[in-house]
């Protein structure tokens, strides 16, 4: 039997890990779409997690939801990554800083 | 009767001023000397009735302030003093304004001149017929007030605006003082009627108040801001400044308002307050100093003066210097009595100066006179009478005042209570003596007697003036000569009870007979140096006028005569050391640095700044990178989620106090 801390310190991680990946990217927006969908995982795992540990389905029902919102974000961001490209030539992070205050 | 003599003027003043349009120069010409005449008549009416026949009268018009322990109403009170007053002014007044509509013949403003005549003599029945402190203020303000008016009455001159600026601010210096004593004198008597107070006054004598944790004599220190007010109306030394600035408004006014009636409210003052300011002898004594200090100093300057009106101010000044002595010594009838006398002679001077400025194209300046006695014999006559009443010449008017001063003087030397301050200004009123006889003879030479500088077209002009000019020039003439002598024993007569009640005099300080016993040396001295002023102007104007201007060209000839005709530099001293200084700090440290500088930093300006300043910082929060505004997310939200365990650190960052200091220091930094 796993214990409940492992779980979900390693769920923390995942998220943290993904939150590190975002914020110190500088290159790449496809790197940040991917540690978004790290993060939606680790809260999935999350989701999943509870719904076997509380033994309460609706948890379950979430993770499903979560999971099509996901695969829909993803594809809405690939397609604007791919219409960046177009326009910049370029996928670079820190160059996209027109929008300054 | 008792309240027309105040309100005619009153009703004159405003037919003139607001109607003189309809009026015209020849209706207001008759109304306002009308006016003043009756006036005149009804007030030796009441000088019968009040004066002489001893019947005191009270009147109480109306409340005006009435509220707990603070009653002032509209009163009005006719005793010996405000009798004598009356007189003087009416008199002096209507014979001023018969002069006026002559003088000012060809002036376009001559009702509103009439008008300000008029106004000013319904403030000063004000000033001296008051019940009360309150009401007398109002007079003493109104003087004050139509003073301004008529020196500034060509109001197109630079000069005479300025003059009469300084006249008015010089004169609130003094009113300032009158304002504290009137607040003092209510904090101790609890009223600020004449009666209650001057009955108050003995059951006051060791009242202390505290003032900063020091405790002050209640009387003493009454005492001493009415001497304040009184140095301020009557040109006394610190204040003086005023007067001989005051000569450039037209010659009338300088002849009604700055000798014979508006100067001698301030000894009136002292006169009215005799029952107070005797129970504080230190009063007396700053009194009886500044007083002789003045003589001495005005007299000093009079004698290198070039200027034909000022010579006759710096006297007028001298001679209020006497008055205010003889307050100072206690001698309260005799300072009216010189006053009532001085009245006669220094209008009579300055008429006939005005007479000679009048027949010689408006030119004042003495050098440019000479050789008038062939021209102007009238005028000459008046001159050389008044002069010598001024000088004291025996018998003549001035002979029994002043004299009699300095007797008084004289005596009371030899008492203990006040020996020192007598010791001090009767040296000094001899000097003066000396140099009133100076200047005044050289005046009579330099005017009439020495060789004429006129221009020839100047002296083709000249001319005795005309009839309604020379008339009051006879009557003030009869009266310099013959007033004192028909005054002095109703006056300063041996147990005159004229003026019973209305003033008072400590029974130890009270010397009648005494002058009578003094050495005969003591008592001819001031003849004898009023002679010997007389043959110096001789001799040095007249006779040997280049001795003494190879004299003055000396090296330490020349640095005395500047000094003394720059009146002691004075005027320079006060604007070095108080009005510049005020006037820089009211600009630099008032205006730049605190209205304009600190509080608009702190308010406004700085706030607006620092708004600004903090919305461009925040603004640059937003740099455009993706990754900071995530970090910025990541924190808020981190901050949100944290906010129970962070409620202390919220609690410390947001006190007051430390906020503020924050505020301020970013203010500074910001800017």
């Amino acid at each position: 039997m796993v214990s409940f801390i492992s779980y979900t310190s390693l769920i923390v991680m995942l998220f943290l890990i993904g939150l590190q990946g975002l914020l110190f990217n500088r290159k790449n927006i496809l790197l940040m779409l991917m540690s978004i969908e790290l993060m939606l995982l680790a809260t999935n795992f999350n989701w999943v997690f509870f719904a076997f540990y509380l033994d309460d389905l609706v948890g379950q029902i979430f993770a499903i939801l979560v999971l099509t919102v996901a695969a829909a974000e993803s594809a809405i961001g690939l397609a604007l990554l791919v219409v960046y490209y177009r326009i910049r030539g370029t996928i670079s992070v820190e160059l996209l800083n027109l929008m300054q205050g | 009767m008792y309240l027309s003599i105040v309100v005619l003027p009153l009703l004159s003043s405003i037919i003139c001023g607001f109607l003189g349009r309809f009026l015209g120069k020849e209706g207001t010409s008759v109304l306002a000397p009308l006016t003043i005449f009756i006036c005149a008549i009804l007030s030796w009416i009441i000088f019968f009735e009040v004066g002489l026949s001893g019947s005191y009268s009270y009147i109480k018009v109306c409340p005006w302030i009435y509220c707990e322990f603070l009653y002032i109403s509209w009163g009005f009170l006719f005793d010996s003093v405000t009798c004598v007053m009356l007189i003087i002014i009416t008199n002096v007044s209507f014979l001023v304004h018969l002069y006026t509509t002559s003088y000012m013949e060809s002036d376009p403003h001559k009702p509103r001149f009439l008008a300000y005549l008029n106004l000013f003599t319904f403030f000063m029945l004000i000033l001296v017929t008051a019940d009360n402190f309150v009401q007398m203020f109002v007079g003493w303000e109104g003087v004050g007030l139509v003073s301004y008016l008529l020196i500034s009455f060509w109001f197109t001159r630079l000069n005479a605006n300025q003059s009469a600026i300084k006249a008015l601010i010089v004169n609130r210096v003094g009113d300032l003082g009158l304002c504290v004593a009137m607040f003092l004198i209510y904090y101790t008597f609890k009223s600020l009627e004449y009666e209650v107070i001057f009955t108050l006054v003995p059951s006051k004598i060791s009242e202390y108040f505290y003032f900063c944790g020091i405790s002050v004599h209640s009387l003493t220190a009454i005492g001493v801001c009415i001497f304040i007010g009184a140095t301020g109306k009557s040109a006394q030394l610190g204040l003086h400044t005023w007067l001989p600035d005051a000569m450039e408004g037209p010659t009338p006014v300088s002849a009604l308002i700055h000798a014979a009636t508006m100067v001698t409210a301030g000894v009136f003052l002292l006169v009215r307050c005799s029952p107070l300011i005797e129970y504080a002898p230190l009063v007396l004594t700053i009194i009886a100093i500044i007083g002789g200090s003045t003589a001495i100093f005005a007299a000093s300057i009079g004698g290198f003066q070039y200027d034909l009106k000022k010579v006759i101010a710096f006297s007028t000044t001298s001679q209020l210097g006497y008055m205010v002595f003889a307050c100072g010594l206690s001698k309260y009838n005799v300072s009216m009595f010189h006053l009532a006398n001085h009245a006669f002679f220094k209008a009579l001077l300055f008429l006939s100066a005005g007479s000679i400025i009048h027949s010689l194209a408006d030119e004042q300046d003495m050098r440019r006179m000479g050789g008038l006695v062939q021209l102007l014999p009238f005028t000459y006559s008046a001159m050389l009478i008044g002069s010598l009443s001024l000088a004291g010449f025996p018998f003549l008017t001035g002979f029994y005042s002043k004299d009699f001063i300095l007797e008084l003087a004289a005596i009371i030397r030899y008492t203990v209570s006040n020996g020192v301050q007598a010791n001090f200004v009767y040296w000094l009123g001899c000097l003066s003596v000396f140099f009133t006889a100076f200047y005044s003879f050289r005046l009579i030479f330099l005017t009439f007697i020495n060789q004429s500088n006129l221009s020839r077209s100047i002296i083709y002009g000249v001319h005795e003036a005309p009839l309604k000019m020379l008339i009051p020039l006879v009557i003030l003439v009869f009266g310099s000569i013959f007033l004192g002598y028909l005054g002095k024993d109703l006056f300063i007569g041996l147990g005159t009870d004229f003026w019973s009640n209305s003033l008072f005099i400590y029974p130890t300080r009270f010397f009648l007979i005494e002058p009578e016993e003094l050495d005969l040396s003591s008592k001819f001295l001031p003849f004898f140096l009023s002679i010997s002023g007389i043959f110096v102007a001789l001799i040095t104007n007249n006779l040997y006028p280049f001795s003494v201007t190879k004299l003055q060209l000396s090296k330490f000839g020349r640095i005395f005569t500047f000094f003394i005709n720059k009146k002691w530099f004075w005027d320079k001293l006060n604007n070095d050391l108080i009005i510049y200084p005020l006037s820089r700090f009211g600009y630099y440290v008032s205006l730049i640095s605190l209205d304009r500088g600190l509080i608009e930093f702190l308010g406004p300006y700085g706030i607006s700044h620092l708004l600004s300043k903090w919305a461009t910082n925040l603004t640059r929060l937003q740099t455009g990178q993706i990754v900071h505004y995530i970090l910025f997310m990541v924190l808020g939200i981190f901050l949100l989620l944290n906010i129970n365990i962070l409620h202390d650190f919220y609690v410390q960052i947001f006190d007051p106090k430390l906020m503020s200091l924050f505020f301020c220091t970013y203010i500074f930094l910001a800017l």
